[in-house]
């Protein structure tokens, strides 16, 4: 599904990501933890194509296509979902009607017809259910005003209504109490299938109490430095980065 | 000034001399309003409130008299608006009964002012040419001196329109450049209410200047809601002085929705001449490529209790240039009066440019003025989380020019025109 080969890139200019490598076949959730200024984020907004970051050496391979090359829309059309550390505000843009934009472009892209204010409000509000979105926050503008939690609740509310193939799940963790964590953790695991991947960033273990991942990687100063099974990150957590050597 | 500036100046002098007897009623005014043209002549840079407002093409083009031959054919899509079940529609200046339609309760009046002034003048006597002074303003002078046609409405004491009236100002295509000069008079009597739309729009590529004057007199406690919608065509020049006498308690709301023209410059006027008059200006431009929209604001707060909140938003692509210039005016007896102020615009292009100016003048000393303005670009971090969804750039730049203009569309009462404006942005502007 997602391949990622001695990938370089910089952040504002400056060399982050240092020759990354990391393979996710579908099916799976990796978790990527480490400290901060490792270079965790850079590595989400890289694959979700955000302006100011650059790749200066190496290549992303998507369903054995080249990621890099295509738009931040034409990624999203194609499968790939980023859930946003922290998701913007967008004032005047009602979040329902962003929801149904985003997905009906989506539709167009696959050629499937799109839905209609009635039908997508019927799928839109059997999503929010999971993930207990009340109808009030539908109609609110997009995380407006919204809680941490909340607007951790709406990115995953996205991920349920767009069904990407390959999501990114951007330290989704910060910020949230143990009762939103389990919602969140309850609308990503519904998800979990055999033609999908998932790359969960985290700093902390706790999220993968719930999450439970198939790989878990250490990232440190731009490089991958050592990989293993979930009991790696309980062993991040007992014994802090600093002492995780490969 | 140079002198071929000054010989169109002398082209309307000629006009008024060969034609002006067979214009209908007001002679004498209409003499000493072209004598005021006269020795005004089209502003220079030279004046303040024209500063940023270059009329020098505007003055340059011979524009000839509307002829008023135009095939009405060429509007049968147009004039099918939603509000065309109370509407009273012109043609390059003139009546077009063929697109109006008007259903009214009794004793409302809307009528194409031809008729008024042909067949019964004294019935607007008192009010027309009264609010709205040339003195200062040869557009208005000019105007003044060659009205000929345009709206009258008359809503008696305590009577409330049930549905928009909807002033309808169709500009043909023809070969000739040509300025027409509607005179719009809204009178509103004691505790009558009224919602008027007024819809100005001209096809592609016609080069032609309207220099309309509206003024619009509220008796006490009658509440006058005017949304105007300007889609001049792109070559047109589109002059328009409002003026508004409101009486005690009097409430008035304004939008003012530039979209079109070449030039479009709109001054707006106020007086709140009895106790506790509201007084809301509101306005939204949406311009590109070489369009200027100028917005000229004055709130004359005479008496005490009033509020006025005035809220302009613009956005501009292209090399396309906004004036605002809002003056405040608080007279000393206007005590407690209440007077808010906003100029907030978003620039989508380097080019782009806005002049911005607040001007209060306060004489009472225990009022609240607030005035402020912003200029700014699209969100790159909204536009990323947006194509992040699969939105494209040009869809996620639209939403987010409705999402800023929605503040000033949500407050047009009317549904039907609430939708027509969304229909309209961003096809100029920032699209994809």
């Amino acid at each position: 599904m997602l391949e990622i080969k001695n990938l370089h890139a910089t952040a504002g200019g400056k060399p982050v990501l240092k020759g990354l490598a990391l393979t996710v076949a579908a099916g799976q959730v990796h978790a990527v933890m480490g400290p901060n200024g490792s270079g965790k984020s850079t590595l989400a907004h890289v694959l979700a194509g955000r302006d100011g970051f650059l790749v200066t050496q190496g290549e992303v391979l998507y369903r054995g296509k080249d990621l890099m090359a295509l738009s931040p829309e034409d990624r999203a059309r194609e499968g790939v979902f980023l859930a946003f550390q922290y998701p913007v505000e967008i004032p005047g843009v009602g979040n329902a009607y962003f929801l149904r934009s985003a997905y009906n472009a989506i539709r167009k892209h696959r050629g499937q017809p799109e839905l209609d204010a009635h039908d997508f409000l019927k799928l839109l509000n059997e999503k929010a259910a999971l993930v207990e979105m009340t109808e009030a926050l539908l109609q609110r503008p997009v995380n407006e005003g919204f809680s941490g939690g909340e607007k951790k609740r709406n990115e995953i509310l996205q991920m349920l209504v767009l069904e990407p193939a390959l999501a990114i799940l951007d330290e989704t963790d910060s910020g949230l109490d143990v009762d939103a964590m389990r919602i969140v953790a309850k609308g990503v695991n519904s998800l979990r299938s055999p033609d999908r991947a998932m790359l969960v960033i985290t700093h902390y273990q706790r999220l993968l109490d719930y999450i439970v991942p198939d790989r878990v990687h250490i990232l440190k100063d731009g490089v991958i430095e050592r990989s293993g099974g979930k009991e790696l990150a309980l062993e991040v957590e007992e014994k802090g980065y600093a002492t995780v050597k490969s | 000034m140079s002198l071929q500036v000054t010989e169109r100046r002398n082209l309307y002098l000629a006009e008024f001399e060969r034609n002006g007897r067979s214009l209908p009623a007001f002679r004498d005014l209409r003499k000493k309003a072209i004598s005021r043209f006269g020795s005004l002549g089209f502003p220079t840079g030279r004046e303040e409130a024209w500063r940023h407002t270059d009329t020098t093409m505007l003055a340059k083009t011979p524009f000839r008299p509307a002829t008023g031959t135009a095939n009405p054919a060429q509007f049968a899509g147009l004039s099918k608006g939603p509000l065309k079940a109370c509407q009273i529609a012109f043609v390059d200046g003139r009546y077009a009964p063929a697109f109006s339609s008007l259903d009214l309760p009794p004793g409302v009046r809307v009528m194409s002012l031809a008729a008024v002034l042909r067949d019964d003048p004294k019935r607007v006597e008192p009010w027309l040419a009264r609010q709205a002074s040339f003195d200062l303003s040869p557009f208005t002078a000019l105007n003044t001196a060659f009205m000929n046609d345009g709206a009258f409405l008359f809503v008696p004491r305590g009577i409330a329109l049930p549905a928009p009236v909807h002033l309808l100002f169709l500009s043909s295509l023809h070969g000739e450049a040509y300025v027409t000069h509607p005179r719009i008079l809204l009178v509103l009597e004691e505790n009558a209410s009224a919602t008027v739309v007024q819809s100005w729009l001209g096809p592609a590529g016609g080069t032609y200047f309207t220099n309309a004057v509206t003024e619009a007199v509220l008796g006490d406690g009658a509440r006058l809601e005017l949304t105007k919608v300007q889609r001049e065509s792109q070559e047109a020049f589109h002059l328009e002085t409002l003026q508004v006498v409101q009486g005690r308690g009097a409430g008035f709301t304004h939008h003012s929705i530039s979209l079109g023209g070449r030039l479009s410059r709109n001054d707006l006027g106020s007086v709140l001449a009895g106790e506790g008059a509201e007084c809301s200006l509101l306005g939204l431009y949406e311009v590109a490529h070489d369009q200027q929209v100028d917005h000229h604001t004055t709130i004359d707060h005479a008496k005490p209790h009033g509020t006025s909140r005035e809220l302009y938003k613009g956005v501009l692509d292209g090399r396309s240039r906004g004036v605002f210039d809002g003056r405040i005016v608080v007279r000393p007896d206007a005590q407690k009066t209440n007077a808010l102020q906003s100029n907030k615009n978003l620039l989508l292009s380097k080019e782009a440019l806005v002049h911005t100016k607040p001007q209060l003048e306060i004489f009472a000393n225990d009022v609240k003025c607030k005035h402020g303005a912003t200029i700014g670009q699209l969100d790159e971090a909204m536009l990323f989380y947006m194509r992040s969804r699969g939105i494209g750039a040009g869809e996620a730049r639209r939403l987010l020019i409705h999402a800023f203009a929605s503040e000033i569309i949500d407050t047009v009462k009317a549904p039907a025109v609430r939708s027509q404006i969304g229909g309209c942005l961003g096809l100029l502007v920032g699209g994809a």
